[in-house]
């Protein structure tokens, strides 16, 4: 019998179909992945499980029977338990608050101490299972993101739901921490839970799931079992269509080295020196392990944190870099990790964001000329293929892949000669990244020096030229790109 | 004009039609004459507040700063025989370099600006009346500087002169607030000081900027305001009037997360808040409810604003 059967399910927003009449069970015990690009309705079906939005049509059986979730406490009494994918942690409180955050036991009766020694034991318990050897009173903002990921992940199975929402909950964890994270989901899946896994990334739904569903444009389009999962069949189902070249693949790149940095010793790794060459009309890929020191590098390179020594040269010119505004005057531009909050004013325009770093080239005497802006901000939206209603549309009503390509039209308006990537394609749906990938290798193409920081495997081989491994603050090895593989990657990557 | 400025302006427009029909006195020449130049001393400071809450930040200090800078006007001109022209730099100088100082100390060593500004409310008002002996300062009779007083207290062709001033630091602040690079930069720090810096914005030096705008704003409303009451008791003068700034600020649409505001909805949250005091003494309302019923004209707007608001997002999003 199914432990979670929806059928029929639709869900009308103002001006948007988001789910048109959508089935979707999970049996006892099984691992069901769903895929599908951004807004093909995935997270609109989970809310409507995690009690969040009620469905318009359709209807849920939990265990055979007929219910009702109008709350979120409604679906964990339901034995529903979600692990979201932006973290819903409070940063100032210890692992075993977090993991009891609005269950605590309590004694004392009407007075309702908090039980911390319950507490403390039961996360306790729940730490020694995913493998983590942290004590439950390390406050949260001690940790890093991973191990934030895995306190989240850490307070769903201590709720012991009988049906398990993951939505992407590797997109910040190491490659052993995902591991331990299946171990987990498999250990789960043996004791009778049904689990739903959310993931862009298809190797590991490959690597999960015993059935697949794909979600596009709010219809069911499709579902793979087990043995006929593969990576093409679906792209296929979620884009509607063949994607070919889906990489694009590099001819040989000129021989001149653009962008050097030598000696860089950075504040997390201060004991470490790197230094790095990228050539002219090149993608570097930079892979490693999530803390391995790569965004790190990045911040230093682009002046956002000092770095405790090191030089770096552009052209054979060395050149001093104090801050962001140094290194965009060099041509040296970042695309960060976290778009929202480092890449894009997602309150502003798109219009004001593509022009903030270099208003002076759109204003006379110190005053703004809208119609330069209006311009420049139009034709990159056409050049990019953005997808707004106009250059005048707010960044944060804009998907994630449109507002990277705001942030990425930031800086091809200006000439650059240095990029520096950092996870271009994070939590973005298959048509734009491969649009995304298309633009590095035309930047590329154009003699622009890209460095590519990814985590994301199939990223960096199917768009490197070589590849920079770092581990643990070192460079541990360079990879010209007959030498890249998985195996030779993940060899440098642990050591 | 947005939204938010369209309907201050016409709960304002409102107000006066509902206190003109209550008591006519309230088109005298001589009653718009005198809320006019408060209007217009007020909204000159209440703008460099306003710029500084687009920032996300806050200024405490102006009020304190008049009673400060009062005291010393007072001082330079009766007691040490300053030249008028010389003493109003100076003053002017002293705001913004007031405003300088706390810019530095909220960019440079990361203090909270509420922190800051309210060190210099408490600072500025115990040195006033250090420095005066806590006793009132005056003009006497004006010898040596008549020409600044009648400059400060007259008018230009029937309207105050703190009311053309208004209206020339509003032109300028406006065209710098909404189309100039600065003024973009600090709606760009106000709304995400992180993404700023990493679109090459000094952000540091753009907030710094902000408070020295202000101070010297504050330097300018200090010499109307001293010659406007014509004596400064250093413990009582200016008392408050942070927290008028900063309504208006609020009242006119400048969100105090920073990021959201315009000169014009500071201008007309200005007027608002006169037209309410105002309204206290021509509806013979006894004199003490004077705070009570601005709060509470103040909270059923932000209350309203907040109601409707969230209906219409409701429609919006998804």
């Amino acid at each position: 019998m199914h432990t979670l059967q929806m059928s029929g399910i639709s869900k009308r927003f103002p001006g948007v179909t988001a789910l048109d009449s959508v089935d979707f069970d999970v049996a006892r015990g099984e691992v069901v992945a769903m895929v599908g690009e951004n807004g093909a309705g995935k997270s609109t079906l989970m809310k409507i499980l995690a009690g969040i939005h009620p469905p318009d049509s359709g209807t849920i059986r939990i265990h055979g029977e007929p219910v009702s979730l109008r709350s979120p406490r409604d679906a964990a009494r339901h034995g529903v338990g979600i692990i979201h994918q932006e973290l819903e942690i409070i940063d100032s409180l210890d692992i075993a608050a977090n993991v009891f955050l609005g269950r605590e036991p309590t004694f004392g009766g009407p007075l309702r101490f908090i039980d911390r020694r319950r507490i403390e034991a039961d996360t306790a318990a729940v730490l020694a299972r995913l493998d983590l050897r942290l004590s439950p009173r390390i406050l949260l903002r001690e940790l890093s993101t991973a191990h934030q990921q895995m306190v989240e992940i850490a307070r769903a199975i201590s709720l012991r739901a009988q049906i398990l929402i993951m939505d992407e909950p590797t997109s910040s964890l190491t490659l052993t921490e995902t591991e331990q994270l299946f171990r987990v989901v498999r250990d789960l899946r043996a004791e009778g839970v049904s689990v739903i896994y959310i993931s862009h990334r298809l190797n590991e739904v490959i690597e999960l799931a015993d059935r697949v569903v794909v979600l596009r444009d709010g219809r069911n389009a499709g579902t793979l079992v087990r043995g006929a999962i593969g990576h093409d069949e679906m792209v296929r189902m979620m884009v509607g269509r063949d994607v070919n070249n889906f990489y694009m693949h590099h001819e040989s790149s000129a021989e001149d080295i653009c962008f050097e940095v030598k000696q860089m010793r950075t504040q997390r790794y201060p004991d470490c020196e790197v230094s790095l060459s990228v050539r002219r009309g090149e993608i570097l890929g930079l892979a490693g392990l999530v803390g391995a020191g790569r965004s790190e590098l990045a911040a230093a390179i682009y002046g956002v944190d000092r770095p405790l020594s090191g030089s770096i040269r552009i052209e054979g010119e060395t050149i001093p870099i104090h801050s962001p505004r140094d290194a965009i005057r060099r041509g040296i531009y970042l695309i960060p990790e976290d778009r929202r909050a480092f890449g894009l004013i997602t309150a502003m325009t798109v219009r004001e964001n593509i022009t903030l770093p270099a208003l002076e080239k759109y204003s006379a005497a110190g005053l703004i000329q809208r119609s330069a802006e209006d311009a420049v901000s139009q034709k990159m939206c056409a050049e990019l293929k953005i997808k707004t209603p106009s250059s005048e549309a707010t960044v944060s009503n804009l998907s994630g892949g449109n507002q990277q390509k705001v942030v990425l039209a930031k800086w091809l308006s200006l000439g650059p000669k240095v990029i520096l990537f950092d996870e271009p394609t994070r939590g973005i749906d298959v048509g734009a990244k491969a649009e995304i990938y298309q633009l590095m290798r035309r930047l590329a193409d154009r003699g622009v020096a890209l460095l590519m920081i990814s985590s994301d495997m199939e990223e960096i081989l199917g768009n490197s030229d070589r590849v920079a491994v770092m581990h643990e603050g070192r460079v541990s090895g360079v990879l010209e790109r007959a030498e890249c593989s998985q195996e030779a990657i993940m060899r440098l990557a642990v050591a | 004009m947005r939204r938010k400025e369209l309907s201050i302006l016409i709960l304002f427009v409102v107000l006066c039609a509902v206190v003109a029909f209550m008591n006519p006195q309230f088109l005298s020449p001589e009653n718009i004459q005198n809320t006019s130049r408060l209007i217009g001393t007020y909204g000159i400071f209440s703008i460099g507040v306003g710029i500084v809450v687009i920032t996300g930040g806050i200024d405490l200090s102006v009020g304190s700063m008049f009673a400060l800078l009062g005291v010393l006007l007072s001082m330079m001109l009766t007691e040490w025989h300053w030249p008028a022209g010389l003493t109003v730099a100076v003053i002017l100088a002293l705001g913004a370099g007031l405003g300088l100082i706390h810019g530095l100390l909220i960019t440079r060593l990361r203090l909270q600006p509420f922190i800051v500004t309210l060190c210099g409310l408490l600072l500025y008002r115990g040195l006033a009346r250090y420095i005066a002996v806590d006793t009132s300062k005056g003009f006497g009779n004006g010898e040596g500087f008549r020409w600044l007083i009648d400059f400060a207290t007259g008018s230009v062709s029937g309207v105050p002169m703190p009311f053309v001033l208004l209206i020339l630091v509003g032109v300028v602040t406006w065209v710098m607030l909404h189309r100039s690079v600065y003024g973009r930069h600090l709606f760009a720090v106000g709304r995400n000081e992180e993404a700023a810096r990493y679109s090459g914005i000094q952000s540091r030096n753009v907030i710094a900027g902000a408070y020295v705008i202000s101070g010297g704003l504050a330097g300018l409303a200090s010499i109307l305001i001293a010659f406007y009451t014509n004596s400064v008791s250093p413990s009582s003068h200016g008392n408050f009037y942070e927290l008028y700034a900063i309504a208006a600020a609020v009242l006119g649409g400048c969100s105090l997360r920073g990021g959201e505001g315009s000169i014009t909805g500071i201008v007309i949250g200005t007027a608002l808040l006169q037209v309410l005091r105002n309204l206290v003494n021509l509806l013979d309302i006894p004199g003490s409810l004077d705070f009570a019923v601005m709060g509470a004209v103040i909270l059923i707007g932000v209350i309203a604003d907040q109601v409707l608001s969230s209906r219409k997002s409701q429609h919006v999003r998804l």
